[in-house]
């Protein structure tokens, strides 16, 4: 997590996600450093821990509007079941992360003039 | 000019939706991230195989997730509940029998070719395999179709934003335009296809809670049934309640008036040639695929995407149903057969396709409200993004550097597809105009797919297993394929010459081109000369090493995580799914 890198291409993220099956969490050796915020998961888990907080926030101030919903406070369960989504995809994100080599190996098996 | 904007100020104070602080705040936050991810993936761009198939890097669960986002816009959100709304259950066929075998039989029989032979775009396939003839067909009718169907995203995107907003259909058509455009120009395909992951959760946590508060609302699925059952009873412009409420024979949905035939419409025009023609030849779903990083993921990613898919139908067309019930205009609107004019509709007077939007509005608490309506922000501009990402690519590699500037650098055709984004999100703009012409937009769309996709496929399925098929069988079966479609759509449409209601027409016009494509096909070849011995390896199914079509690492991994066993799992979901409704 220490800095997002300069350039993640294609082979890199090829070989990180093999190497991720392989042998994930032991490559912490020089020369490589995780995607990080680049990381899709920690992107989702992001976006949906927000969510749920704000709107587990909400259902504690202002109009739950329970006519609406039949009684069911709403906001509050959504809230929690997005708190927990979003903490469950950044933990997935921190245990298995995606390792990025700091050579850039070229893709030598694309047609030439592709 | 004074009364325009005197009509406009009186909309904008009467929207339909009310929507607080809190709810722009939630929509504020998911634009941050959409903004925010063009802008990270921008700093991995770097050649245009980044730019056009996100350097073929991704693994099989985010293509798996995008590959049904790309698909999650307008279509089916908006689409799939105005049919629920309209017909109940049978909407299930558009993706238990209309999409989850096709996609299944992309995985397992073609994406193996499709990967395999390093082509770029589903079009190059086709040059490779028949030549400029066919590729061209192919590459302008794939084009012009991404560009009217982008048109419709757009179309339902400004809706909302004006419904909700109360701003004039022209500013809201821009402003989305806009912000599709600023993410796809920055990072591409990437971009496109994170953002398509992300949006596939955010509507997951917005339609789930509308549709358990709906169905609470209305006493669980039962008190949905009985509702349906009541409101049918005596009222003969309704649709039967056991039509409603079994997915079998689905006879609102083909509109035959004999279960056999609407069985045999449904399982071949809708499941088999409709179908299949979208989900197998479809660029803008292979493309998807495509972006991932090995043959096994590749074909790993639509069936990884049928899973989630197959209970996609219980969050977009539960909710039409309950609106059916629940929404006071929608049940007027139902109960007169779908004529009555009744004002407060998303455009004008209500429609099916404002059954959505009215469900939020009536059962939907602020915050959830917010949610809800960034979710369907998020499906209509993935929607778009998907189309015009699939356009840019076919427009630079198969017409501009095929036909146009051939041997230029590669930065040279990664501006050119920055250049077709633009030009493509402004003919989009105007392709918006025309959508909001037709009612149901699930007619207009499934109608451009049976002309297009149902001869692809055919000519796709017989060139990849029959190596006598000929460079000219290949452009002439498509254009009389697509032809004979257009004949029988408007045979049916402004001739009258058929009586079929619901999709029954779409059904016909696509097998007739199938079959026709077939025919034509088939004869032609046997008139001209093949191809050359040697020059479609890769390309045909007998010409092609066995092992060139699979992983080898694949038979290493446990069953779950193989191809074809995964492949069978969804099929026999999908088959108690259909025993169950």
């Amino acid at each position: 997590m220490s800095h997002t890198p300069e350039r993640y291409d294609a082979e890199d993220a090829r070989d990180d996600v093999r190497e991720d099956v392989a042998d994930a969490g032991t490559d912490t050796g020089s020369g490589r450093h995780t995607a990080g915020a680049f990381d899709i998961r920690n992107i989702i888990g992001a976006l949906l821990s927000i969510y749920g907080l704000i709107l587990t926030l909400a259902s504690f101030v202002g109009d739950q509007s329970l006519d609406k919903t039949g009684g069911v406070r709403a906001n509050l369960w959504t809230g929690l079941a997005l708190l927990a989504a979003g903490l469950a995809f950044m933990a997935w994100a921190k245990a298995k992360p995606i390792v990025v080599p700091d050579h850039i190996p070229h893709d030598d098996d694309r047609p030439a003039g592709h | 000019m004074l009364i325009s904007s005197a009509q406009g100020a009186v909309r904008a104070a009467d929207t339909l939706i009310t929507a607080n602080w809190l709810d722009y705040l939630l929509i504020a936050i998911y634009f941050a991230f959409v903004l925010g991810i063009g802008f990270m993936a921008r700093r991995q761009v770097s050649d245009s195989i980044d730019f056009f198939l996100s350097g073929r890097s991704l693994p099989a669960w985010v293509t798996g997730l995008a590959f049904i986002s790309a698909n999650l816009g307008a279509v089916e959100i908006m689409g799939m509940s105005a049919t629920g709304a309209q017909m109940g259950l049978p909407t299930v066929h558009y993706f238990w029998v209309g999409a989850i075998p096709a996609m299944l039989f992309l995985g397992v029989v073609m994406m193996p070719f499709y990967y395999g032979s390093k082509v770029r775009s589903v079009p190059e396939f086709m040059l490779r395999r028949f030549g400029p003839g066919a590729h061209l067909v192919n590459s302008l009718s794939f084009a012009l179709a991404q560009l009217l169907i982008a048109g419709v995203n757009l179309y339902l995107l400004a809706s909302i934003v004006h419904a909700l907003l109360g701003w004039p259909m022209w500013t809201a058509l821009i402003v989305a335009a806009v912000i599709v455009l600023s993410y796809i120009t920055l990072g591409g395909l990437s971009a496109a296809i994170y953002n398509e992951v992300l949006q596939f959760f955010v509507i997951v946590a917005s339609l789930l809670p509308l549709t358990l508060i709906g169905l609470h609302r209305v006493g669980g699925y039962g008190g949905l049934k009985d509702k349906i059952t009541a409101a049918a009873a005596n009222n003969d412009k309704i649709t039967p309640a056991k039509d409603q409420l079994e997915s079998w024979p689905g006879l609102p949905l083909s509109g035959f008036d004999s279960p056999l035939l609407s069985v045999i419409g449904i399982v071949f025009g809708l499941g088999f040639v409709l179908s299949f023609g979208y989900w197998t030849t479809n660029f803008v779903e292979v493309q998807r695929a495509m972006a991932s990083n090995s043959i096994s993921a590749a074909r790993k990613t639509p069936i990884i995407g049928a899973f989630p898919k197959m209970f996609v139908p219980f969050i977009v067309i539960l909710p039409g149903m309950v609106a059916a019930v629940l929404v006071n205009e929608i049940v007027q609107l139902k109960a007169s057969g779908g004529e009555a004019a009744i004002p407060g509709g998303a455009s004008g007077d209500v429609k099916y396709n404002d059954a959505l939007l009215l469900l939020m509005r009536d059962v939907l608490p602020n915050g959830l409200l917010g949610l809800a309506i960034a979710g369907l922000l998020a499906a209509f501009m993935a929607g778009m993004a998907a189309n015009i990402s699939a356009f840019n690519t076919v427009f630079s590699y198969d017409l501009w550097q095929t036909y146009v500037q051939k041997d230029k650098p590669d930065h040279y055709y990664l501006g050119i597809g920055r250049l077709a984004t633009f030009a493509a999100t402004v003919v989009a703009i105007f392709t918006a105009t025309i959508a909001g012409k037709f009612g149901n937009i699930m007619d207009y769309l499934q109608t451009l797919f049976g002309f297009f996709n149902a001869p692809l496929f055919a000519t796709f399925i017989l060139g990849m297993f029959w190596k006598r098929m000929t460079a000219t069988a290949g452009w002439m079966g498509l254009v009389a394929g697509t032809l004979s479609a257009i004949a029988v759509w408007s045979a049916g449409e402004f001739g009258k010459a058929f009586e079929l209601s619901g999709q029954g027409l779409a059904f016909v016009a696509a097998s007739t081109a199938f079959v026709v494509d077939i025919v034509v096909s088939v004869v032609v070849s046997l008139m001209t000369a093949p191809k050359p011995e040697g020059s479609l390896k890769g390309l045909v199914y007998s010409e092609t090493p066995k092992e060139d079509l699979i992983d080898p690492h694949e038979a290493s991994l446990p069953f779950f995580q193989r191809t074809v066993p995964l492949a069978l799992i969804a099929l026999a979901m999908v088959l108690v799914l259909n025993v169950i409704f």
